[in-house]
């Protein structure tokens, strides 16, 4: 299966009709890829069916808004899917719990 | 309906927490078919967009009890089947599909004598509610419609 990066790298070429070759996990996907608002909306639900979660998107926008995390620590791209993946893996965790009683 | 008033939805027939039926009847006459179109009155595909929109939003609206107001975000695959004029009695049906953060994804359909008329997937983005009169105006608009009734039911 493709890597995290390259499924999110994907999803965002493909909605946000990015060249996919200019995605790298440097690239700041409102900054640098130039994802509006709306596209963004896109890529989450996408991102959100592709790895059976919910994207904070809300939570992680209050934060950034007041002040308390860095832009880039959710819309830098490595940092963007590091976080769906410790979603993914959390998912996964209180799935396996479940599943074990 | 009242298309000129953009209240497009009669009343609700049927909702859970996951789909809401609804049943418009178009007006025999409005302003909107002097233009759309003159000798042949139609009702514009933007309100049958639209329609399927209200229904969604009024299902989003119910299952955050009122919390935060759903404003259409984006229309994927909109089909305009059928024509619709004036008299029709449309069934309005939306579902939804994925509830994300701060946006909702739904799949809305209209149906005319068992016929399905149109289908579209809408984006709402869900949002605080702006103005506390615009809260007022859709929890009334709500009631107008019999929402809490069929949620009763």
């Amino acid at each position: 299966m493709d890597s995290a990066f390259d499924r999110i790298a994907d999803i965002i070429a493909e909605t946000g009709g990015v060249p996919r070759e200019k995605i790298t996990p440097e690239s700041h996907v409102i900054d640098d890829l130039g994802i509006d608002s709306l596209d963004f909306l896109d890529i989450v639900f996408a991102i959100d069916k592709s790895f059976g979660i919910k994207v904070p998107v809300e939570a992680w926008t209050q934060e950034v808004n007041a002040g308390q995390a860095p832009p880039g620590q959710y819309f830098v791209m490595g940092n963007l899917v590091a976080r769906i993946e410790e979603l993914a893996a959390a998912k996964e965790g209180a799935g396996a719990k479940v599943a074990g009683g | 309906m009242r298309l000129e008033f953009f209240q497009m939805i009669d009343r609700v027939l049927a909702a859970d927490a996951e789909s809401l039926s609804a049943e418009a009847r178009v007006p025999d006459a409005s302003p909107v078919f002097e233009g759309h179109f003159p000798g042949y009155p139609l009702v514009p595909g933007v309100l049958l967009v639209e329609t399927m929109a209200q229904a969604s939003g009024f299902l989003l609206l119910r299952r955050s009890g009122f919390a935060r107001m759903p404003f259409l975000a984006s229309v994927r695959e909109a089909k305009l089947r059928s024509f619709v004029g004036p008299g029709a009695a449309l069934t309005v049906e939306a579902r939804l599909v994925h509830e994300g953060s701060g946006y909702a994804v739904t799949a809305g359909r209209i149906e005319a004598g068992g016929k399905r008329v149109c289908d579209a997937e809408l984006t709402l983005r869900v949002l605080d509610f702006p103005a506390p009169e615009l809260e007022a105006a859709m929890r009334a608009q709500a009631e107008r419609i019999g929402l809490d009734a069929a949620m009763a039911a």
